[in-house]
């Protein structure tokens, strides 16, 4: 599913990844954790293919990153959620989530209904769904923007920080989420700083310090 | 092709549909687009003789001033909350999102021509002589414009000078569309007895040449 | 530790390139000596009034200003072919080479419109001519390059530079029959001589000198671009030397403590 052998990722001339060896078989769910600055988003990115690695092998869903053609090609079948939320602030909640399933490749016309029930699994209520996403808290627009990556149903899920910014109420939303994914035959891939409460959904947890492997437990 | 024309049109109605919504165009640029026209009347000549000889540079030197803002708008929507990252990751080439992005351009410049049109003819008493050279000439001028703007505008997108670089990287390149544009006009306007047809030609070249090398050049870009 | 080119003595200068630039300025110096000495002013009498006519003493800067405009060309082209084969290639050998021959190109650039200024002055008098097509052509050619130069310098990250960069000087240069076109058309007449060594009193010494700007002027771009490629070349082995350094460093520095005191575990 994702296999990284000896992998380094420069962000400019930093060495953000120096050297990550890490295999993640299908199904699996983990948790990434680790200090600021430790490499945990460079890693998400790496394997949603938004970078190249500088050396080392990165092979996610049978594609070989180091290729740009392949990179590109992995990027439809993984769903990162990163630290912006690539909302379009002038649009209502409806016509981003619809515009991103689209834009995915999804059918020309993802049904209303797995749009709106999308959106309600994450706790967004009918109300809102109208509203220029300008208008929305921090936290529903991370709702909104996870909504879009519901839709779009991903084989990998890349979700850095999922629970950042959100209430408890929230939190329980993204845990359920989670859930789903994996009850589906996804695999996922979390960071977060929430440890108790990702425990609870995986027994393995990876530790990146330094950007590098630091710990790889499976209690 | 279906897909990268349904990816187009998606990129293209996106842009139209936030541009309708907030309107920063509309409200702000289009206003901007008739100041500059009414300056060029303090700077040069309350006389409208002398401003109605010079109103077809005027007018397209005023396009491009107004094309920057709205490349630099069009640029901003992806860039304000990690957009851009999305397209990415959505896997859509970068050709479409290239021609979709540009589309919605073009139909804001040809918008905007149209009011500075009016500007010209009611500030500075010009007359069309012929209105289809007119039409002619701002759609192919519009295009050669939108595409360029578009790919430089993703030249500079990240970078924290963007601002005060586009219009370096951008205006220098688009000197013999401000050339030719002008030259048609000076003949649609029935300013100068040059061939404005002639100059079509050369505005047909830059737009076709724009619009292809464009959308190849743009997938070095977004790939970054 | 990471040994930097300051420190372990590394130069752009080898035993080859000292000849070359012994040669340019040697060159250069003898030139100089034939274009504002030894050559006579461009002074003819008129056929029927007898009056003296021609450029005078101005002729001489021509000896400097033909040759770099030829190289200047040069110099834009290099670029361009250099900045295809990175976009094909992805090697940096290509970047680095675009790069140099964009600045050189640019110094030489700014000197072909200085040069040609201060000749046009007392020969068509004026500094400035607008309906010339090869002086605003040059011009725009060297705004555009100059908006090159800022671009790379602004990108941060070395490949994305490249990119850019690669982008532009291929635009610039498609770009330039077009500029080139539209402003003969704009103003259709020249001022500049459809053949320079054609209305000049063709003497040995002149189309001697003339060759002779040529050849040095061809030694100094080669020199320039040698030493100025090997700057970049240097810059970014110093950055990969850095990069591998940095790795081995935050790999060192990690501490177990730390760690988990960051994630919340152990005591």
């Amino acid at each position: 599913m994702v296999e990284l052998n000896a992998a380094v990722a420069l962000l400019g001339r930093f060495p953000a990844l120096t050297g990550v060896d890490l295999r993640i078989e299908p199904g699996e769910t983990v948790l990434l954790q680790g200090p600021n600055g430790a490499g945990k988003t460079t890693l998400l990115r790496l394997c949603a293919g938004l970078l190249a690695p500088e050396s080392g092998s990165v092979t996610v869903l049978g594609h070989d990153l180091t290729t740009g053609p392949e990179r590109r090609a992995v990027r439809r079948r993984v769903g990162l959620l990163g630290h912006s939320t690539g909302l379009y602030e002038d649009l209502t909640v409806t016509e981003n989530v619809r515009f991103w399933a689209r834009a995915a490749g999804l059918d020309a016309e993802p049904s209303v209904e797995r749009v709106v029930g999308a959106l309600q699994r994450l706790g967004l209520d009918d109300g809102l769904l109208d509203l220029p996403v300008h208008r929305l808290s921090a936290g529903q627009r991370r709702r909104t923007s996870l909504a879009a990556l519901v839709v779009r149903r991903p084989e990998l899920w890349l979700l850095d920080e999922p629970h950042a910014g959100l209430d408890q109420a929230g939190r329980n939303v993204v845990d359920t989420l989670i859930g789903d994914a994996v009850a589906a035959g996804g695999t996922v891939v979390v960071s977060s700083h929430e440890l108790e409460r990702v425990r609870s959904l995986s027994p393995r947890v990876v530790t990146l310090a330094g950007g590098t492997v630091h710990r790889d437990t499976n209690a | 092709m279906n897909r990268f024309l349904a990816d187009a049109r998606l990129v293209a109605a996106k842009d139209l549909r936030i541009e309708a919504r907030s309107r920063v165009v509309l409200n702000q640029v289009a206003p901007f687009a008739l100041l500059v026209l009414v300056l060029f009347g303090f700077a040069l000549d309350a006389d409208q003789r002398t401003l109605r000889a010079f109103a077809p540079g005027l007018f397209w030197v005023a396009v491009l001033l107004c094309a920057l803002l709205a490349v630099q708008r069009s640029v901003s929507v992806e860039q304000a909350d990690g957009a851009l990252t999305g397209l990415r990751l959505s896997g859509m080439s970068p050709a479409a999102l290239f021609v979709g992005k540009a589309a919605a351009v073009f139909v804001q410049l040809v918008v905007l021509e149209v009011l500075l049109t009016a500007g010209i003819i009611v500030l500075y008493g010009s007359e069309i002589e012929q209105p289809l050279l007119v039409v002619a000439t701002g759609v192919l001028a519009a295009v050669a414009v939108a595409c360029t703007g578009t790919l430089y505008g993703a030249l500079a997108s990240g970078l924290g000078v963007r601002e005060t670089l586009l219009p370096i990287l951008l205006l220098p390149v688009l000197a013999p569309v401000l050339i030719g544009a002008t030259r048609a006009f000076d003949d649609a306007l029935g300013n100068a007895a040059v061939d404005g047809w002639a100059w079509l030609g050369l505005l047909a070249v830059f737009a076709v040449v724009a619009t292809a090398g464009g959308a190849l050049a743009h997938g070095a870009l977004v790939e970054e | 530790m990471t040994e930097t080119m300051a420190t372990n003595g590394t130069t752009t200068g080898s035993r080859g390139s000292r000849v070359l630039g012994a040669a340019t300025l040697l060159g250069l110096a003898t030139l100089l000596l034939f274009a504002f000495g030894l050559t006579e002013a461009d002074i003819r009498l008129h056929p029927t009034t007898g009056e003296e006519i021609g450029q005078f003493d101005a002729v001489r800067l021509l000896y400097l200003h033909v040759p770099l405009a030829v190289f200047t060309y040069v110099a834009f082209v290099l670029c361009a072919f250099a900045s295809a084969g990175y976009l094909i290639r992805r090697t940096p050998w290509f970047d680095t080479m675009a790069h140099a021959a964009a600045e050189v190109g640019t110094v030489f650039c700014g000197l072909v419109l200085v040069t040609g200024s201060i000749w046009g002055r007392p020969v068509w008098n004026t500094w400035w001519e607008w309906g010339d097509v090869r002086l605003m052509t040059t011009l725009v050619l060297f705004l555009m390059f100059t908006g090159y130069l800022a671009l790379r310098r602004a990108t941060v990250d070395p490949r994305a530079a490249a990119r850019r960069g690669a982008v532009v000087a291929l635009v610039a240069v498609l770009d330039l029959p077009l500029v080139n076109r539209s402003v003969e058309w704009w103003e259709n007449r020249t001022l500049h001589q459809k053949s320079t060594l054609g209305e000049l009193k063709i003497q040995d010494l002149t189309l001697f000198t003339l060759m002779l700007g040529f050849l040095v002027f061809g030694l100094v771009l080669a020199w320039l671009l040698l030493h100025r490629f090997r700057v970049g070349w240097l810059e970014r082995e110093d950055a990969e030397h850095g990069i591998a350094a940095d790795i081995a460093e935050r790999r060192a520095a990690i501490d177990e403590g730390d760690v988990d005191a960051a994630v919340g575990e152990g005591t």
